[in-house]
């Protein structure tokens, strides 16, 4: 599976949704992703490419890494991955 | 029913060991939250907290009585020596068996679960002290309050999370009103301040890295301190019969469940704890002086808890402040450290600053008492308490 496959694989397993329903513009926020679930997608993306996300549920738009919609997710795991890298 | 009245008060917190250094502490508004010194702390996103520094069990325990004694235990049983001292009790005769005590703690013999796993998983030793088990439950500080004191009548714990304390003084509360007791210890403590219990707190992401700073608009989460303070909850007329100085009377307890989520709040179940706290007491919501918030720092709590208190309290400015930016959040113990803020602005007049909200949230309309400690004249107040899980458990108190 692809990187981008694998994000939205663990996306869709969080949000209860089939794969094939998650697009690349698909906001997180209409996903019907909890706080819960948005804690638990986030560490199993840690767990899956072995990767820290900064992500503090008190402030989820801070800006560190950019949780608006599965493509911006997608990216920022591949900046992720690429600065582990280098 | 028989009133209650708190007849002496103890505590071991980040600012201080004893109850007039931390009020003192409280007043001059300093924060108890720095690194913290922990194994393995490199391996932690989270490096701070409100940690009890320079802490020497040795110097205060014998060794036989320490390997029986987790840290919260050894938090608890000092500061359960002060408030008995202050209250002038001595637990001799019939008052043996009209005595007793409830604590609170969320996770109990944290330390103890942590070193010993470390010893058998990390270290790979196949074998632990004999006396891990009593160590480490979470009733044995009040085991060993009630042995260190006698108190031979209603002792246990109960655990609630971060309400723990407050639903623990609250059964105290009830246990001397109803008559079941004369006097009854309470309070609570917590220490877990440890590599696995901040780990686990890690994982929620509600931590914050730099600092608490509740209701305002820059904070970023929650920050962890340990410690435990204890109080001497007393019967009205056997207090007055025996010329004790009551601190303050119990006015009254109010206690719900949101019965909604696991973590997050709401302002309903919040509201309903706040409400019937006042009706408990008699109180309507202008006798109210001063509100020591829950005010984690975290953006769930805030935005809830100021929603609630204004629900209940309506337009009428009460100062508030969480004391959580000073102690940190002690899990289950932070309620009863958040009760000497609550006895200062009693018998002092003194209300104890809500440091670090340099900006309050526009979203959490309130009276916050922000940075230094306020004079005002306080007959009542109320110290709330909102757990995960939905379990709410708010005190009121007034001046005796």
């Amino acid at each position: 599976m692809t990187l981008p496959d694998r994000v939205i694989a663990i996306l869709a397993e969080q949000a209860v949704l089939d794969p094939s329903d998650l697009t690349p513009e698909a906001r997180l926020s209409d996903l019907g992703l909890d706080s819960l679930g948005l804690v638990e997608a986030i560490f199993a993306i840690e767990e899956a490419f072995d990767i820290s996300v900064p992500f503090n549920a008190n402030e989820p738009d801070a800006g560190q890494f950019d949780l608006t919609s599965v493509a911006s997710v997608i990216a920022a795991v591949e900046q992720l991955v690429a600065q582990k890298a280098a | 029913m028989r009133r209650v009245v708190i007849t002496g008060a103890g505590t071991v917190n980040a600012l201080a060991v004893g109850v007039p250094a931390t009020m003192a502490a409280m007043a001059e508004g300093r924060c108890g939250i720095g690194p913290i010194d922990i194994a393995d702390v490199d391996r932690l996103s989270i490096r701070i907290g409100a940690q009890v520094a320079g802490w020497d069990a040795g110097a205060r325990f014998d060794r036989q009585k320490l390997t029986l004694y987790d840290r919260f235990t050894q938090f608890t049983l000092v500061a359960a020596a002060e408030a008995v001292a202050q209250s002038g009790l001595s637990f001799d005769g019939p008052l043996s068996q009209a005595s007793g005590c409830i604590f609170g703690t969320a996770a109990g013999g944290m330390t103890t679960w942590d070193e010993n796993y470390r010893a058998v998983y990390a270290e790979a030793k196949n074998r632990v002290h004999p006396f891990v088990v009593p160590k480490l439950m979470a009733s044995a500080a009040a085991s060993h309050v009630s042995m260190a004191w006698g108190l031979k009548g209603p002792v246990y714990t109960v655990s609630t999370a971060c309400a723990s304390s407050n639903h623990a003084m609250g059964l105290a509360f009830q246990t001397i009103r109803s008559g079941q007791a004369k006097v009854m210890l309470t309070g609570g403590a917590e220490a877990m301040l440890t590599f696995g219990g901040i780990k686990a707190w890690e994982g929620l992401r509600v931590m914050s890295p730099d600092g608490c700073r509740p209701f305002s608009a820059d904070r970023n989460g929650m920050v962890m301190g340990e410690g435990a303070a204890v109080f001497v909850f007393e019967d009205y007329d056997h207090a007055r019969a025996r010329g004790a100085d009551i601190l303050a009377e119990v006015a009254g307890f109010g206690m719900t469940s949101d019965a909604g989520d696991i973590v997050a709040p709401s302002v309903d179940g919040a509201a309903r704890a706040i409400a019937a706290a006042l009706r408990d007491a008699g109180l309507s919501a202008d006798d109210v002086g001063y509100v020591n918030a829950h005010g984690t720092g975290t953006a769930a709590n805030d935005r809830v808890e100021a929603a609630a208190l204004r629900q209940v309290l309506g337009d009428i400015p009460v100062p508030v402040s969480s004391t959580k930016a000073m102690h940190g959040h002690v899990i289950g113990g932070t309620g009863a450290i958040e009760l000497l803020a609550c006895l200062m602005a009693l018998r002092d007049g003194v209300i104890a600053p809500n440091l670090g909200c340099s900006a309050p949230d526009p979203d959490c309309p309130l009276d916050i008492v922000s940075l230094a400690a306020r004079r005002a004249k306080v007959g009542a107040v109320l110290s709330n308490a909102f757990a995960f899980g939905g379990l709410n458990a708010v005190l009121a108190l007034r001046q005796a």
